[in-house]
């Protein structure tokens, strides 16, 4: 038992260490790569423009209902002026960046998981190795680099559809003045809650699409399946992965930034 | 001059490569000459990818020494194995073809990133390597729209383009038909002389094999069993090397037998 949690606790700090050397690598080869901002160009497309409507959506049932919530419960000590207090900061300090990123690693994540997973099946990785190519700065880098611009773009465009959503419910639905949702939404928001909504959405889009591509890079390392389905694990795996660290990471930030 | 002309391009020697308690490679040793067309015969699952992947740097191997134009790779130097694969490079199996980029990107691809060429130059290179392999109608086009040979070619232009003075073939034919088999050949025999680079090809496909080949060597146990010109080969008493090369007059044998066998019994019934 002691043994079995040793080792499972050792394999976890060695695969730590691949993930950190795995990162670190990625971001010095991309001055190698040749042509990286049209990669880059390519990569924000992919996790920008396809998972925006996605990214949308979700934002804007997540404010309905803040909005629909917050209400009521504010109704009860008749304190609705605050809704728009509280629409904001949820989705500025918490939901705006940990759901985008949620989005992002189900659409886009899955998909780079997947992708450099096919392309170590197939040997395209081994082939770009064997041309003398760095497949680290070729693959890896400009999705870094484009996740560290989306992400916080992505959860910017979320917070701004869960603000009208709230609006919506708050002020269409159940008759709050839109002044006072709006006054209340401006009052609230501080600089330092942007920084934060920021902070916390480039740390997502780093470990969550470094995550993915790390086990997309080594899905033939798995001694247990081969082939498609060692793609597919490795897809599940890391989709699994980045959720659990994006709930895990929001934590650690809020507790270093927490203000009263 | 001509004896720097007539050493080896590339020298294998002692190379040792074992996965677990699975001993792949055991001591394999071969000297490939400059200019020459050069096929490592072998069973399926005799080592043969391994070696080559070994040569690639796709493989580390545990021990043993590779010399790539006199100079040694040792997998801490850093600028020999940069050399290496700016002067060589190699064809997959599977041909490892970048699905989502179009014929003309594939091609043009180890030009952008290994070199300081312009666009241009790129694009007017890489159209003449497709070109050159009766592919440009078929620039624009996935490798999933093209057939299994087209795909073929498109590799081998990819692989050319860079003008390299070694290539190396990982079982160029397998899975295709024996008139595929001797198209595929015939094109290595041809470019290679056409581009005068060095081709080292591994396959199990022997007629082939010494038709086109300069010269022959046969993998058996992890180690070279057999090394010399195609009539060496044909004329070798060597028994892995009988074996190998009358696998189809054994075959004839064993059905011949087989045959006479079931003629007995129906007979006795």
């Amino acid at each position: 038992m002691v043994r079995a949690t040793g080792k499972h606790t050792l394999g976890m700090v060695r695969e730590l260490g691949d993930f950190a050397l795995f990162t670190l690598r990625s971001f010095g080869d991309a001055p190698k790569s040749r042509r990286l901002g049209r990669r880059i160009v390519r990569s924000f497309f992919e996790q920008g423009v396809r998972c925006l409507p996605v990214v949308m959506i979700v934002g804007l049932f997540t404010g309905l209902v803040l909005g629909l919530q917050g209400y009521h419960v504010l109704n009860k000590f008749g304190s609705e002026g605050l809704l728009g207090t509280l629409v904001s900061l949820s989705l500025v300090r918490e939901m705006g960046p940990v759901l985008a990123a949620l989005m992002l690693v189900g659409q886009a994540g899955s998909a780079l998981a997947a992708e450099i997973g096919i392309q170590r099946n197939s040997e395209q990785i081994a082939a770009l190795e064997m041309m003398g190519v760095s497949s680290h700065g070729y693959l890896v880098a400009p999705r870094l680099i484009a996740a560290l611009i989306v992400f916080p773009m992505q959860a910017a465009i979320f917070v701004a559809v869960g603000l009208w959503g709230g609006s919506l419910s708050g002020s269409l639905l159940l008759g709050l003045e839109p002044g006072v949702y709006w006054s209340a939404v401006e009052r609230a928001v501080q600089s330092e809650d942007v920084r934060e909504c920021f902070l916390k959405a480039a740390t997502f889009g780093l470990l969550t699409t470094g995550l993915c591509a790390y086990y997309g890079f080594n899905a033939d390392r798995s001694h247990t399946v081969t082939g498609a389905r060692a793609v597919s694990a490795a897809t599940t795996h890391a989709v699994v992965l980045s959720s659990i660290v994006v709930l895990a990471a929001d934590y650690v930030i809020t507790s270093f930034l927490v203000r009263i | 001059m001509s004896e720097l002309h007539d050493a080896p391009l590339l020298e294998v020697s002692g190379l040792r490569k074992r996965f677990g308690d699975n001993v792949v490679l055991d001591g394999t040793s071969l000297s490939v000459k400059r200019g020459s067309l050069v096929t490592v015969l072998g069973r399926s699952g005799s080592g043969k990818s391994v070696f080559l992947k070994c040569l690639g740097g796709v493989i580390t191997p545990d021990d043993g020494a590779i010399r790539f134009d006199g100079r040694e790779q040792r997998a801490d130097d850093r600028a020999a194995r940069a050399d290496f694969r700016r002067r060589s490079s190699f064809l997959f199996q599977g041909n490892a073809l970048f699905d989502s980029l179009t014929a003309l990107e594939n091609v043009a691809l180890p030009l952008e990133q290994t070199t300081d060429m312009k666009d241009r130059e790129i694009r007017e290179r890489s159209l003449e390597a497709l070109s050159q392999l009766e592919l440009e109608k078929h620039r624009d086009h996935y490798p999933s729209q093209l057939s299994g040979g087209m795909q073929k070619r498109l590799a081998l232009a990819r692989a050319i383009v860079t003008r390299p003075e070694l290539v190396l073939f990982d079982e160029p034919t397998a899975g295709l038909d024996p008139l595929r088999r001797n198209a595929v050949f015939a094109m290595i025999a041809a470019y290679q002389r056409q581009f005068h680079f060095t081709a080292l090809v591994v396959t199990h496909d022997v007629p082939e094999a010494l038709a086109a080949s300069d010269h022959v060597a046969l993998l058996d146990n992890g180690r070279m069993c057999f090394e010399g010109t195609p009539q060496d080969f044909a004329a070798s008493d060597n028994s892995v090397v009988r074996g190998f090369r009358d696998s189809a007059s054994v075959l004839a044998e064993t059905l011949a037998a087989i045959r006479r066998g079931e003629a007995a019994s129906s007979d006795e019934s």
